[in-house]
């Protein structure tokens, strides 16, 4: 990681900050986001922002980034006084966002997306050629020669989506590039080139905002970091000032207990393995999934590790319905399992929480109620749906997996994205799954509620669940899984288990290097 | 999410052309099925394959073609206009008035009729951006309004339009040459060889080709596409969407006004018909979606829209061929409908991965 350290760029610390707000406040109805909120970043820096989720940070760099208007306070750029009434505005003045949520139009084109905002023109009109032309220019230049500009965004997989946002955001030519969890889908080696990428804006003077609930790229990246909770900006501080816990501790406001729950010693020499729940044989799925094996135990929670799109989500989709013919054995609990839809292995006792909330996880416009029970309705309606009995079905999942919510008539749109994801999970508990499937669940979610998490599994394999988790990050496949089975190109290469989960393992095992995945 | 694993390397040749050909499906099987219903159509036709029959087609074609690209404009953006055929029946009424007189009267008549479909387009895009009305409802009741209009212009069918101007815009290009001694009488050497183009036809190219394509390719265009595919993220894009909503309906009241103009000077007259606009609104729907543009918005485009509408009218072409009993027409235009469309969903039996059919 060489390339990331490079020496801050001239101009930091000797000329004033590039950005600066005073007095920033912003209420949404009762609830205050951001409270006198005084923050300064600088160019030729890599300025990182650390909060749990409803800290303030997303109501911060949207309005940075003119995407909503705060209620009280300044803010200055380069030394002139700045209002941004639109993201528009924002990105004339050289300020840029790399959103979470991803603002790609999906029914058009790659080019079509990066250069969106000011396409190369002739006499008016789009030139599509030259728009190519610098598509790729600008996909090269973040190491992703290898997406088709021609290609719909739709056609991509969420992980080379999100490279496309970046270059779509250096198409604009950011003087102060805002990143939002923009690594949070990536592969590992795709992260690699955004950090070469983040060295080089800042050598050119770029100031940059970094949002990351991944401590260790925070680690690796960041100059100085900023702390922000309950809507207020705790503490600024130079790298290395603080230790990783101390940070933890500014975030949540709390000591910090074990980041994972321990694990039973569920295997080994003296304790024989839990009687099989899933034993999948020979799975294929076209050019995809080219015949694994593995199985899960009662009470274990079993990794999905290995480089981005190597058919893990696939396992998934295949073994909840979504796949046709999906070829090879599956049973469940002793008993053949062949769904034909989601549906069918609901009824079998499955459950998956999917990789993207917003779309295949939750109904953002209807209410946290009929979300959390969406699933389970055939058990709460005879004729008709059983108020009554929705109503306690939804107050025992909030108090469950204790969402934080106002009232359960409320849009699940205007939870956190933490909260958002505890819905989607408290929707699937209430089918009482005996296999849960977990696709990548903690993606863009707090430190908090990822601990909160990983308890919850456990207790859940812990009173005989059967979890396959799916999980890019490696550290959690390391701190939550008994078993780490890692896929190559549609197989599992290498089933780790106890002690030898390790990141080493893993990476070398991922990369498909058996002799060094032995050593 | 399937099929993402492109090569590395730059793809070039007959894997783009493959790409294309993937990502026009929806158009080519429209044109297939255009070739195939015209192709039995003129086969059976006495006349068949002969020009006084394309003229002849290509006059009846060429208002809901035009309707039909008035309908594409807003369905990009993810709104249906139920206006077009309205706006075009207004337009037609007008031009029962105005295009008639001397040379430069019917000229001023002409540009009256389409200024006047394009201020009502424009109308409904500021209704539905600045009064912040959902396009459906707000092009329901403006439809109503143009459709009043043109009933208080022409209460009863009728009015009269310049006879060389119906006769030269309905007839072959050779036809409106020899009409205005244009090409040396249309005798001019170089002329024979597009002497027998219909005039609507060309008129409808023109019309793609000077308005179509070159809005599909500025930044308001890109817009339009935009806003239907993710309008939340082309707003976050910087994008104009205020101003390529305007534009939109502002373009669907045009296209809707030349449609209208064309079907004055075809039937030389002016009649505020109610269900005939009904008829063509809906029409325009249903050539929209067999032409492939997504109903939700942001794939597609106009050209695709007037594929649609000739396999419309190609449909209805055949009942006069195969005599088929005038009250049993709707049950079968119907039926052919409802299959043509259900091509667009043989999709479903490719996908292998069934959540890609919610996306």
């Amino acid at each position: 990681m060489s390339q990331t350290t490079a020496a801050p760029h001239p101009d930091a610390g000797t000329r004033p900050p590039f950005l600066t707000l005073s007095g920033m406040s912003k209420r949404y109805g009762g609830v205050r986001a951001l409270a006198d909120v005084t923050f300064a970043c600088a160019r030729g820096s890599i300025h990182a922002v650390l909060g749990e989720n409803g800290a303030g940070k997303s109501t911060l760099i949207k309005i940075i980034a003119g995407v909503v208007q705060p209620d009280e306070g300044a803010m200055s750029l380069d030394g002139r006084a700045v209002a941004f009434p639109n993201p528009a505005v924002a990105n004339r003045a050289g300020v840029v966002c790399v959103f979470q949520e991803l603002s790609l139009m999906p029914d058009l084109t790659v080019a079509d997306n990066i250069l969106v905002g000011d396409p190369p023109r002739r006499f008016g009109l789009i030139d599509r050629r030259a728009q190519r032309l610098r598509a790729e220019e600008l996909l090269a230049s973040i190491g992703c020669e290898d997406v088709n500009p021609r290609l719909t965004v739709r056609d991509l997989p969420l992980s080379r989506r999100q490279m496309v946002e970046i270059a779509k955001a250096l198409s604009k030519r950011p003087r102060l590039l805002i990143l939002d969890e923009a690594t949070s889908a990536l592969t590992a080696a795709d992260v690699e080139r955004v950090y070469a990428m983040l060295a080089r804006l800042k050598a050119e003077g770029v100031a940059i905002l970094y949002i990351s609930h991944r401590m260790h790229e925070i680690d690796a990246l960041a100059d100085t970091l900023s702390v922000f909770r309950n809507g207020r900006h705790i503490e600024t501080f130079p790298k290395g000032a603080r230790s990783p816990a101390r940070i933890v501790e500014l975030m949540i406001g709390r000591e910090l207990t074990a980041q994972y729950p321990p694990k039973p010693q569920l295997a080994g020499p003296c304790h024989p393995r839990p009687p099989a729940r899933l034993v999948v044989q020979d799975l294929t799925w076209g050019e995809r999934l080219k015949g694994l094996s593995f199985t899960i135990g009662r009470g274990e929670i079993v990794g999905l590790g290995g480089l981005d799109g190597q058919g893990q989500k696939e396992v998934l989709l295949a073994l909840f319905g979504v796949l046709k013919g999906a070829g090879g054995t599956v049973t469940v609990d002793g008993k053949p399992h062949r769904p034909s839809s989601p549906a069918e292995a609901k009824d079998g006792g499955l459950a998956l929480i999917p990789e993207d909330r917003k779309t295949e996880g939750l109904m953002l416009p209807m209410s946290i109620a009929d979300n959390l029970v969406a699933a389970s309705l055939p058990r709460i309606s005879g004729l008709v749906i059983d108020r009554a009995r929705e109503r306690a079905a939804v107050a025992e999942a909030v108090r469950r997996l204790q969402i934080k919510i106002g009232s359960p008539e409320d849009a699940v749109s205007t939870l956190s994205g933490g909260n958002q994801q505890k819905v989607v999970i408290a929707k699937w508990l209430m089918t009482e799954p005996g296999l849960i499937l977990l696709n990548d669940p903690t993606r863009g979610i707090d430190v908090g509620t990822k601990q909160e998490i990983y308890r919850l599994l456990r207790d859940l394999a812990d009173a005989g669940a059967a979890i396959l988790f799916y999980s890019t990050d490696y550290d959690e496949l390391i701190g939550c899984c008994d078993r780490v089975n890692v896929m190559y190109d549609g197989r599992v290469v290498r089933e780790l288990e106890g002690a030898a989960i390790t990141e080493q393992a893993i990476v070398a095992c991922a990369l498909n290097m058996e002799e060094a995945g032995r050593g | 999410m399937a099929d993402v694993a492109v090569p590395a390397g730059r793809p070039v040749g007959r894997g783009n052309l493959a790409l294309r050909l993937r990502q026009n499906a929806g158009l080519l099987g429209a044109v297939a099925l255009f070739i195939v219903f015209y192709g039995v159509y003129n086969l059976y036709h006495p006349r068949g394959f002969s020009e006084q029959v394309l003229i002849q087609n290509a006059n009846e074609v060429f208002s809901i073609a035009l309707v039909a690209m008035a309908q594409t404009v807003p369905v990009l953006m993810g709104g249906l206009d139920l206006s077009v055929g309205a706006v075009m029946t207004l337009v037609n009424c007008l031009a029962s008035h105005l295009v008639a007189g001397s040379p430069v009267q019917i000229v001023l008549g002409v540009v009256a009729c389409l200024a006047a479909g394009t201020a009502f387009g424009f109308l409904n895009g500021c209704i539905v951006v600045y009064g912040r009305i959902q396009p459906i409802i707000a092009t329901l009741a403006s439809g109503a309004i143009a459709i009043g209009i043109a009933l208080f212009l022409r209460p009863k069918p009728g009015g009269k339009l310049d006879e060389d101007l119906s006769w030269a815009m309905t007839n072959a290009l050779g036809d409106l040459a020899e009409t205005y001694g244009l090409f040396d009488g249309g005798q001019a050497a170089w002329f024979q060889p597009v002497a027998w183009l219909p005039v609507p036809l060309v008129l409808l190219a023109l019309v793609i080709l000077c308005v179509w394509m070159p809005f599909e390719r500025t930044l308001t265009g890109r817009t339009v596409y935009a806003i239907g595919s993710a309008e939340g993220a082309a707003y976050m894009s910087g994008l104009p969407i205020a101003r390529a909503k305007l534009a939109a309906f502002t373009l669907a009241g045009f296209f809707a006004g030349v449609g209208g103009l064309f079907l004055a000077i075809q039937t030389s007259s002016g009649n505020a018909d109610i269900p005939q606009a009904g008829a063509y609104t809906l029409n325009s729907i249903a050539a929209v979606v067999i032409g492939g543009t997504s109903l939700l918005g942001g794939s597609g485009g106009a050209v695709a829209s007037v594929v649609g509408a000739l396999v419309l009218r190609a449909i209805s072409f055949n009942f006069r061929i195969f005599d088929i009993p005038p009250l049993m027409q709707p049950l079968v235009e119907g039926l052919v409908l409802l299959a043509a469309v259900s091509l667009g969903a043989l999709r479903a039996l490719r996908t292998r991965n069934r959540l890609e059919l919610f996306r």
